[in-house]
């Protein structure tokens, strides 16, 4: 027992454990739910009544047992190669998406640390510039994907991705200047920890939100187009592209895309947490001075789970709400007024900083 | 350490072999991206956490696929083989990269090899102080004639694209 | 939107010499595809996300109609009719038996124009609101075609009630219609009418001042008043476009210069005219409705003119004048004057127009069918030059292109 102790204990193993639990128990249950909670809450928008049909016995689980058979649907599916296809890399492109959406629960504290041990894989200096290097990884799914699969309208949806995101990325990482000026750090459990000063004595919490407002709508906003997600789903392009990047896909590739990108939507919702709602502090919990430490860790990761599924679902209820942007529109957006916007912040958030520390 | 160390040094020079060898312009590319992969793990290797994320950023998260950008637009209409031929100009680069490569050897095996001085703050100031503080610190005061430089030239380059793109729309 | 014709010179430029590194490259947009409803090719040349180029081809979904109709004795036409424009089925109806009465020289009852009217109404609804959730679902708007649809629905059941089918209604006849209203059905209506007011007010709200929504739609696909007149646009496009043309108005045909609607017309013609025009069409033609429910007089539903009706039963049975009547309607059919006409009404798309021609025996000589979507589609390429390879969706779900009644 106390070997098993040991062996626990090394950093590695350690690490090894928490990225499993993180990605088996949090990361991965929650994307693939969100697949069935994005069609149920679309059906209640729409007036519909949403998946309820896929059943063991007279078992349907309102709709969870389509989650079992798209899965099975998936492996039993012919993985399709179009002729002309470059093999290789059309094998290889889905695992780039899934890479990325997984690599940012990484560096994320779900709970405070208790003593030396800390709920976080790792807390790496760069901290969130860690993030942007992995993400930026996740534009070659897409463009390898569109341009192995040999199919014009997989390569005008890969083009589009690829101008796409990486625009996105310069803009996600301007609007977060600010958050690393007033925490004055990179590192996540530094900007954590941040936000857990009040304003005003104890009225109202330093979240980041509060901190950068305008950064904080920014930041969503990149992160959303990063994602490749309605609005800004041009790449996607499902009326005119049919379906992109991902066009010639089947089977369980395809589920890889599909899965990837609900992994991403948790991921945005866990960085915006993390980032600008004081990730797992739970405000005013510092006045209860005498809360057992089982309780408050339990609190924090309610919390922190709480505001992560109220992202999951604004970025759903914001798919099924709003028409999707043309690509040359995504694009203005982001260079004509992301930009200066960003720029106008980073400016801004210097000035205050500047004038009152 | 150093095992892991000869690991991602022999990967990346793989890839750099890769990117001469393969004839397919997307697999170079994505030859060149790994062996930025395997620098960016060197230097994470050598507590230079910063540059190594940074590296991964911007060469192989954006300029690589700008790379790739261009020669999936241009490799898709398939622009043929490239015929080997022996030019003036590829015989003087060759000579050029032999010169630089005897130089380079010759000065690690040279008795007196000068490595320069040791850098300015020791490994237990940057873990304190953090590297980012320390890299932007130095950019903002010794480096900033160099930086100044290196904005105005990028400046420059974003003009004369926009002046290039502008022409061909009109 | 930019220059189009230097973008054709250089469209042409560039394919004179394909060795040069030219940048077009050809798609096929269509004939299976999710932006294709029915379905029409599009072989389109984009540079870049520009379309220089573009061809279409129709086609797909011809079944020979016309032909098929020369074929048949007058009244198995009307069935062939619900087929042309499937989201309207029953303003094809009426625009063929029309036609056929004024070759007869007759109009219906006065109850049965007005149910008519109601039926032709709600059926310009439906057309509307299919294309509208077209447009809307193909720039992402999803939400808004699922409510759409939801308000379509409730007009369906209504049609259904009327007819008993929902697209193969076989409605009118020459000189009436096959049914009177259903019990109760008036009052349905004005509840429906009610439900789908409702409907398109949330519908509005969603879209109508969404800045995402205009960005897309507007300035997009802009068509000049003179190119839309010698294209031969009719219809909703028409009227985007600035010109108060409609045939309900230009040529009043069965009670509607007794009715009170307006005509909304656009300025630029470009796809958010077209939305808005529709949107408004919808809340005209609840008006229409609404009128002619409350002038709906009594009376026939169907004319006593021998050899225009089938005889009830009981006289084909009973006596002998109706089983000649109901023989020689049978065998030789409906035997119209000889003569040719020219018959237009105002379809959802615009003006449909049957040209029949008929040598007094029971088999039409030519009919013809004037289909709206023709023109609109033979001025896509016009249109989509020059915009975003993402604007074909907007623009071809605007010009509602339906299939049945394009390829005939």
């Amino acid at each position: 027992m106390d070997i098993l102790l040991e062996i626990i204990m090394i950093p590695a193993v350690l690490a090894l454990i928490k990225i499993v639990v993180i990605i088996l128990l949090f990361a991965l249950p929650l994307g693939t739910l969100l697949t069935l909670m994005e069609r149920k809450w679309s059906a209640m928008i729409q007036d519909r009544v949403g998946p309820n049909r896929a059943n063991i016995g007279s078992f349907t689980g309102h709709g969870l047992l389509h989650l079992a058979a798209d899965g099975l649907k998936s492996i039993f599916k012919e993985d399709c190669i179009p002729r002309g296809a470059n093999k290789f890399l059309y094998l290889l492109a889905p695992f780039f998406g899934m890479i990325s959406a997984v690599a940012i629960f990484s560096i994320i504290p779900i709970a405070g640390p208790i003593g030396d041990f800390t709920f976080q894989v790792a807390d790496v200096e760069p901290g969130l510039l860690f993030i942007f290097a992995i993400t930026s990884l996740s534009v070659y799914g897409a463009v390898l994907a569109g341009y192995s699969s040999n199919s014009k309208f997989a390569l005008l949806g890969g083009t589009r991705a690829s101008a796409q995101m990486i625009s996105y990325e310069v803009f996600m990482g301007l609007a977060l200047m600010g958050v690393f000026m007033v925490y004055g750090t990179t590192r996540v459990s530094g900007i954590v920890d941040g936000q857990n000063e009040y304003w005003f004595g104890n009225l109202i919490p330093m979240w980041g939100v509060f901190t950068q407002p305008l950064g904080f709508i920014l930041f969503f906003t990149a992160l959303v187009a990063e994602t490749k997600r309605p609005p800004f789903d041009a790449p996607e392009g499902e009326s005119e592209l049919v379906a992109g990047y991902f066009l010639e896909y089947s089977g369980m590739r395809w589920s890889a895309f599909m899965l990837a990108e609900y992994i991403a939507i948790v991921g945005v919702s866990v960085l915006m947490t993390t980032l600008f709602f004081g990730g797992y502090h739970v405000p005013w919990l510092h006045l209860w001075e005498s809360a057992p430490q089982w309780l408050v860790t339990i609190l924090q990761i309610i919390k922190f789970s709480i505001v992560t599924i109220f992202f999951c679902w604004f970025q759903i209820q914001l798919r099924w709400t709003v028409p999707k942007f043309r690509f040359d529109q995504t694009m203005s957006l982001g260079w004509k007024k992301l930009l200066p916007l960003s720029l106008l912040n980073l400016f801004v958030t210097a000035f205050v900083i500047l004038a009152f520390a | 350490m150093l095992i892991i160390f000869y690991i991602f040094a022999a990967l990346s020079v793989f890839g750099a072999l890769g990117v001469l060898f393969l004839r397919n312009p997307i697999h170079s590319a994505l030859s060149l991206v790994g062996t930025f992969f395997c620098l960016g793990a060197i230097y994470v290797m050598l507590n230079a956490e910063f540059v190594a994320v940074i590296q991964v950023l911007v060469y192989a998260g954006a300029i690589m696929v700008l790379f790739l950008f261009v020669l999936m637009l241009l490799s898709s209409k398939d622009s043929g083989d490239y015929v080997n031929k022996w030019t003036i100009g590829k015989i003087l680069a060759g000579l050029l990269s032999l010169g630089i490569f005897v130089q380079i050897a010759g000065l690690f095996t040279a008795e007196n090899l000068e490595l320069g001085p040791k850098g300015t703050y020791p490994l237990e100031v940057v873990e304190e102080v953090g590297s980012i503080a320390l890299i932007g610190r130095l950019l903002f005061t010794d480096y900033i004639l160099a930086f100044e430089i290196i904005a105005v030239l990028l400046l420059v380059a974003v003009i004369g694209a926009v002046v290039i793109a502008k022409r061909r729309f009109q | 939107m930019t220059d189009m014709t230097t973008l054709q010179s250089r469209n042409a430029s560039m394919s004179s010499n394909e060795d040069s590194t030219s940048s077009v490259m050809t798609i096929e947009i269509g004939p299976a595809h999710p932006a294709m409803h029915g379905i029409v090719r599009f072989t389109t040349q984009l540079d870049g996300e520009l379309i220089v180029g573009m061809e279409t081809e129709i086609g797909y979904l011809h079944r020979g109609f016309e032909k098929e109709s020369e074929n048949s004795k007058w009244i198995q036409v009307i069935p062939y009719t619900d087929r042309l424009n499937y989201v309207s089925p029953l303003l094809n109806n009426i625009g063929y038996s029309m036609a056929v009465e004024k070759l007869y020289g007759i109009e219906a009852p006065r109850r049965a124009e007005f149910t008519r009217v109601i039926m032709g109404e709600i059926s310009r609804i439906t057309d509307h609101l299919t294309c509208l959730a077209a447009v809307a679902m193909e720039i992402g708007g999803f939400t808004f075609f699922l409510w759409a649809i939801k308000a379509r629905e409730y007009l369906w059941e209504l049609v259904e009630e009327m007819t008993g089918a929902r697209l193969t209604t076989n409605w009118t006849r020459f000189g009436g219609n096959s049914t009177d209203l259903p019990d109760g059905f008036l009052s349905e209506l004005s509840d429906r009418l009610i439900k789908l007011k409702d409907v398109m007010a949330e519908c509005d709200k969603l879209l109508t001042r969404n800045k995402i929504f205009i960005d897309r739609v507007k300035d997009v696909g802009c068509f000049s008043k003179e190119d839309a007149l010698s294209f031969g646009f009719t219809g909703p496009l028409l009227r985007a476009c600035g010109i108060p043309y409609d045939v309900r108005r230009a040529d009043p045909y069965s009670v509607y210069n007794e009715l009170d609607f307006e005509i909304p017309v656009g300025s630029t013609g470009d796809c958010f005219d077209r939305y808005l025009v529709r949107m408004e069409e919808i809340q005209q033609s609840i008006k229409i409705i609404e009128q002619a429910a409350d002038k709906l007089p009594e009376g026939p539903y169907m004319t006593d003119e021998r050899m225009l009706r089938y005889p009830d039963k009981k006289d084909v049975y009973g006596n002998i004048e109706g089983l000649i009547d109901h023989f020689k309607l049978v065998m030789e059919g409906h035997q119209p004057p000889a003569g040719e006409i020219y018959m237009p009404i105002e379809g959802g798309n615009g003006e449909v127009g049957f040209y029949l021609v008929s040598d007094g025996s029971g088999d039409p000589v030519r009919v013809r069918l004037r289909p709206p979507c023709l023109n609109l589609v033979e001025a896509m390429p016009s249109m989509t030059i020059g915009h975003y390879v993402a604007d074909i969706v907007a623009i071809f779900g605007s010009i509602n292109m339906i299939g049945g009644e394009l390829d005939r």
